[in-house]
């Protein structure tokens, strides 16, 4: 679960690490109370899950209530990279001297935890220079390491001392929350040498979330998601109009690959979980046929120790429950492939012994309707 | 070099060759139950099984203890197999870890990385192998296999296969198996960020041994996995045929396709990555999984093997 700015800056500012003052709206009733409260100049921030936003003109700044009425609705409706604004984030401007970056993140290949530290700052982290780099195990930082970052970077003196206790808490989040990533960037060095997180980025082992019911209510997940994640399934919607389905989430990634080199366009990429029962597959037409866009299901399923016919019962029941209307394309390996065949025979789901002849059938079929 | 064939199958002369003796943790759960009865059905020698609480029942003629220690204690087997819940993954392995085994398949999926990278640590310590959280396991076809994988896409034969999905072992050794190219040994390392044996170390384990003509690296997005082993091949001047197949190319990026070690930041962990690294190691990567056999027979014909 990636954090928004203002809820990563709200877990900052609960363990300590200095912020600058800011108010989180989602309609501009509220934005300009927010705005009253602040007093100008400030800047107004879009709150979403993505890089680049300063950029994309997410991110502006506000000299008066004249430009506040106008940015703010603008901010407001922005997309980036396909992600809305959830909300706004107005914030006290900063006396920048300079901009430095700091993050621990889960290091896969080494298998621990790592620091990277950089006093050149404020650019995404692919284009950030003189990176230093400290692996640091499970996470926990001390202060003898963080001081050994800090002057590495070249600071002194108050910036030193403040960096020092920032990093130590910065990992104690990542700890304490169990985060794969937690970033400061910039973390500003002021006129006055204090040193503040002026942006936030954190995201959270979803699957530690069972040890976390004080994040809880930084999660938003879609009605399809929460249905998704109840049966068991991962959901990722899309934006073409053929749903994939499968199971194990390998083979639905290669499904969806196959689909896009054929000129197909994925509506969403659903994986039922390694195994496949004929409940499984009925909830996962269920979920695609609250989809407005899809006018087509895709199905690939390495059966195995699952019988096909269990599947093919799924699909049966689902056309005469009225709760699918759409043709399907499926290949399913497994026992009684000729059995499910003749089960299907007449009814919209067609059968194919291979994905390659599945895809071909399900894309002329797309394109014939427009 | 630790030769991982060799410790699931012994040598030849051994008292129980082909016959290590396996564990199973989570026994009486609906999964480890039916998955037992799988294992048992294809070969594979399960002398005991742990639930807490149904110690001294049996499950198959196969007895249940109650913790690690009594069935290790009973048997004197060195591998086991754990079918928990994610929540209780981290002491059902270290439970297995303190009694002795030196081999662990970690079935479980969504467990916590913090989890995880304890049990790195731990099994560093003992000098045990960790394969997975959230693997379908390892098949040696036609002699056993400690998993969840589904016997009829394996057939004996001399190509190794390692993979980060399940369902994509199996669809790729089946494609293999259609080709008439059987497999020695088929290992799935698990789709989390974190792998108790990385696909490097995993590749080490199988690479010197001599049942293998040419080895199957099955990938997806995420992570550098695959640019450490293609720099490894090259370094290390592997000279067995080695195909490759990323699953993903058409993820978009900074979500999670499923596993939760399947997703793109920037460029890192992007399939694009993944390709030109392998390129330079002269290692072809397959469109699909149909490809791989075609790939694969292309660089056997090149004599570079008897």
């Amino acid at each position: 679960m990636r954090l928004l700015e203002y809820q990563a800056k709200s877990l900052f500012a609960d363990y300590g690490i200095p912020i600058p003052k800011g108010l989180t709206s989602i309609d501009i009733e509220q934005g300009r109370k927010d705005a009253a409260v602040l007093g100008f100049p400030f800047v107004i921030k879009a709150q979403m899950a993505v890089g680049g936003r300063g950029k994309a003109g997410a991110i502006q700044k506000c000299q008066n209530a004249d430009e506040f009425e106008l940015k703010y609705p603008d901010i407001m409706q922005k997309v980036v990279k396909g992600e809305k604004t959830k909300a706004i984030l107005l914030e006290k401007m900063a006396d920048i001297k300079k901009e430095l970056y700091l993050s621990l993140f889960l290091n896969r290949g080494k298998r621990c935890y790592t620091i990277i530290a950089s006093a050149e700052g404020g650019v995404e982290i692919e284009s950030v220079k003189n990176q230093i780099i400290h692996e640091v195990g499970l996470g926990n930082v001390d202060a003898k390491t963080a001081e050994e970052v800090g002057k590495q970077m070249g600071l002194k003196d108050k910036a030193l001392t403040q960096f020092i206790d920032i990093l130590q808490k910065l990992a104690k989040i990542t700890v304490e929350k169990e985060a794969e990533l937690a970033e400061i960037n910039p973390l500003a060095i002021l006129g006055d040498d204090s040193v503040v997180a002026l942006d936030g980025k954190v995201i959270i082992d979803d699957n530690a979330m069972f040890r976390h019911d004080e994040l809880r209510k930084f999660q938003e997940v879609s009605e399809l998601e929460e249905r998704a994640e109840k049966s068991g399934f991962s959901l990722v919607e899309l934006d073409g109009n053929i749903a994939v389905v499968g199971n194990g989430a390998g083979l639905v990634m290669s499904t969806l690959d196959m689909l896009s080199d054929n000129g197909g366009k994925p509506a969403c990429f659903l994986d039922v979980g390694g195994g496949a029962t004929t409940e499984t597959v009925y909830e996962a037409l269920t979920l695609i046929s609250k989809m407005k866009k899809v006018k087509g299901i895709l199905v690939n399923l390495y059966g195995g120790i699952v019988k096909t016919t269990t599947v093919a019962m799924a699909f049966i029941k689902a056309y005469e429950d009225k709760v699918i209307d759409l043709p399907v394309f499926a290949r399913m390996s497994g026992a009684e492939a000729d059995k499910s065949k003749e089960l299907l025979k007449g009814s919209r789901t067609k059968m194919f012994d291979t994905i390659e002849e599945a895809i071909n059938a399900a894309v002329i079929e797309m394109n014939k309707n427009g | 070099m630790v030769d991982l064939y060799e410790i699931l199958i012994g040598k030849e002369g051994d008292k129980d060759y082909q016959k290590k003796s396996v564990i199973v943790q989570g026994i009486t759960g609906k999964f480890g139950a039916f998955h037992t009865q799988q294992m048992l059905a294809y070969g594979t020698n399960i002398v005991a099984g742990v639930t807490p609480g149904k110690g001294g029942q049996k499950l198959e003629e196969v007895p249940i203890y109650e913790t690690m220690n009594e069935a290790v204690g009973a048997t004197g087997a060195k591998i086991s197999i754990i079918f928990v819940p994610a929540k209780f993954f981290l002491s059902a392995a270290k439970d297995a870890l303190e009694a002795g085994i030196k081999l662990l398949i970690a079935i479980p999926e969504h467990v916590p990385v913090k989890d995880a990278l304890v049990i790195v640590e731990l099994a560093k310590k003992k000098d045990a192998i960790v394969i997975g959280p959230n693997t379908p396991g390892i098949i040696i076809p036609g002699i056993m296999k400690i998993g969840i994988m589904p016997a009829s896409p394996f057939k004996p034969g001399r190509i190794a296969v390692i993979s980060r999905s399940g369902t994509l072992m199996y669809e790729s050794s089946h494609n293999l198996s259609v080709a008439n190219f059987g497999q020695s040994i088929c290992l799935g390392i698990g789709g989390d960020p974190i792998n108790g044996t990385p696909l490097i170390e995993a590749f080490d384990t199988i690479r010197n041994s001599a049942n293998i003509d040419g080895v199957i690296v099955v990938g997806e997005i995420g992570g550098d996995a695959e640019e450490m082993l293609a720099q490894h091949i090259i370094d290390t001047k592997f000279d067995k045929p080695v195909v490759a197949y990323i699953a993903g190319r058409a993820a978009p990026k900074e979500k999670r396709m499923g596993h939760a070690g399947a997703i793109v930041y920037g460029n890192y962990g992007s399939a694009e990555s993944k390709v030109s690294m392998y390129t330079k190691a002269n290692v072809p990567v397959a469109k699909r999984p149909a490809e791989i056999p075609m790939l694969l027979a292309g660089k056997l014909g090149k004599g570079r093997i008897k």
